[in-house]
């Protein structure tokens, strides 16, 4: 995309939600905007039923840990079909208490995206049909990407140092 | 046959009850792991509660414990029906970070790759509609080209299933002469072998009553799902990452992209079919134009392996060596998203890189994943014997679905 269309993706957001707009970035040439978390699904809404930027394609929803800041981001990342233009919405919430409205009311493909984001982050997505844990098992008590949880189980006595002479 | 209206709220029949079966976890009709639990109305599907995630293997977790070019056999076990797409699209993805530039005869050699996966990817999905509806001839007659493919990247690579094919900035060695020989066999025998199980099925009566009409999704649908690849394409949508974002110079080829009307079974089988002649086409004018060069690009020594000769005998060469197998190479922060046209639909690596020799956090936009959740949707209302039909020719991979 170049700087010109993605100037105007920006300026389409800024019309109404200016406020919202934290800061807007462009890594590898691919828009990314940070938005405050409180009006992200109005945001994507407008995206959706906006007369030229239809952003009506939900490719891509993930969660990120970013344990300097305590915070757990949410990427969505849309793209329209019609103008193949494509941006990534980031909005951060708290880690001890990450909570956003879902998605799902506007695509049916959130479903299971946000379904993985809650297995992996604990991102509660309120107001979701069906919140439960996608790919982990049901019992599971933490949540396994966020990364306070490191690889390989610390608990393990089977391979403590001095097993390996050191 | 779909159809809504077979099952009546209404009914006052006396005593009426659903029972529930278990398609799955382990059923021969399901190719792979995947369980439903489906509600029935006599031989209606009235309700499916789908399970996944047998065979979760944590990707996005290992990813972040390995160094780069250690991720590429991980991209191997997501689709491993045609695993060089995972591996090229990872390739890719780290070559955007670090903003290599590739050589075009690199982007060729892949494409050949790419387009040789993407048919042995359909054959499998193809043939196995064909054995769910009855027609084992061609599931067995299309195996032995899947052979071929296998063998031309045991040429290219020494593996036959997964992969681990090319490095971060090309080949690990160019294509031998037996390699080329095998595609120029494949590429002589293959669009007989194809055309005949064409003529098998094709005009089947018995496999069109089967396959039209079942398991359809309407192009609102399929886009509402984020359906991609050739099930949205037999929506009658015709979007395809290869035309869209063009990668590895596939803007060089003349190819068409072939879309359905219905988005049933049918369509979809179709639309597989005409892409396997599509990808011949491409890999035909790959051949054609194959520029000369390395196999490999130059610029990239922190990430491409020294042949092993100078590593013994050059300094430098040890260093790098030394460098990339032990992941010290250095890595520009930045945040890329690259994605590729895989069997199944828009692959893409979503890779946030802190500088560190590993990902800070890698998620992959895996197609099946995605579209798998319509299934439900898809099958309500119709039997058993559409809702098997239904989940082959959307070519759902257990591997990729529950990364």
């Amino acid at each position: 995309m170049d700087s010109t269309v993605q100037e105007k993706v920006v300026n389409i957001i800024k019309e109404n939600f200016e406020a919202e707009v934290l800061s807007v970035e462009s890594p590898y040439n691919f828009l990314t905007i940070n938005l405050k978390k409180e009006k992200i699904i109005e945001i994507i809404q407008y995206l959706y039923d906006h007369n030229e930027a239809r952003f009506q394609y939900l490719t891509t929803l993930c969660g990120i840990h970013y344990p300097d800041v305590k915070q757990i981001a949410v990427m969505y990342q849309l793209h329209s079909l019609t103008n193949n233009w494509r941006v990534r919405l980031k909005i951060y919430l708290p880690e001890e208490n990450p909570v956003t409205p879902t998605l799902t009311t506007l695509y049916s493909a959130a479903n299971w995206m946000e379904r993985e984001t809650y297995d992996f982050f604990g991102v509660k997505f309120t107001g979701h049909p069906d919140l439960r844990r996608i790919l982990n098992v049901e019992d599971m008590i933490i949540h396994p990407l966020r990364k306070e949880y490191p690889l390989e189980d610390q608990t393990r006595e089977d391979k403590k140092d001095f097993m390996f002479g050191r | 046959m779909a159809n809504e209206n077979i099952i009546n709220p209404n009914t006052s029949v006396e005593q009426k009850q659903y029972s529930t079966l278990n398609l799955g976890p382990t059923h021969p009709a399901t190719h792979g792991i995947f369980q439903n639990v489906l509600t029935m109305d006599g031989e209606v599907i009235v309700h499916s509660e789908p399970t996944i995630g047998y065979i979760h293997r944590a990707f996005e977790k290992l990813a972040e414990r390995r160094p780069f070019y250690q991720i590429t056999p991980i991209t191997d076990r997501m689709n491993y029906c045609s695993s060089p797409i995972n591996n090229i699209g990872w390739h890719m993805t780290v070559e955007k970070l670090i903003q290599a530039e590739i050589p075009k005869r690199v982007q060729y050699l892949r494409v050949i790759i790419m387009e040789l996966a993407r048919i042995s990817d359909h054959i499998i999905c193809n043939t196995v509609i064909g054995v769910d509806t009855g027609a084992l001839t061609g599931f067995v007659y299309l195996f032995q080209f899947r052979e071929l493919i296998y063998e031309i990247y045991e040429e290219i690579c020494g593996a036959r299933l997964t992969t681990n094919i090319g490095r971060i900035g090309g080949f690990e060695r160019d294509f031998n002469d037996k390699a080329w020989k095998k595609i120029d066999k494949f590429l002589k025998e293959f669009p007989e072998a194809l055309k005949e199980f064409e003529n098998l099925v094709k005009r089947n009566r018995i496999f069109m009553d089967r396959t039209i009409g079942a398991g359809p999704i309407s192009a609102e649908r399929a886009l509402n799902y984020s359906f991609s690849g050739p099930n949205l394409r037999a929506a009658g949508v015709d979007y395809d990452v290869r035309v869209m974002n063009p990668y590895s110079s596939y803007e060089d080829f003349d190819f068409k992209i072939p879309v359905g009307l219905n988005g049933d079974t049918y369509d979809r089988f179709m639309v597989r079919q005409e892409e396997m002649w599509e990808s011949m086409n491409i890999i035909k004018q790959a051949i054609e134009k194959m520029p000369s060069g390395p196999h490999y690009s130059p610029n990239v020594p922190d990430f491409y392996l020294p042949p092993k000769q100078e590593v013994y005998n050059n300094m430098e060469a040890l260093i790098y060596h030394f460098k990339i197998v032990m992941g010290e190479t250095d890595v520009p922060k930045g945040e890329v998203y690259h994605c590729v046209e895989g069997g199944n639909g828009e692959l893409g690596f979503y890779l946030i890189s802190d500088g560190g020799r590993t990902p800070f956090r890698l998620h992959m936009r895996r197609p099946c994943f995605i579209y798998y959740q319509a299934y439900a949707e898809m099958i309500k209302g119709t039997n058993i014997s559409d809702a098997i039909l239904t989940m082959s020719s959307m070519n759902v991979i257990a591997g990729e679905l529950d990364a």
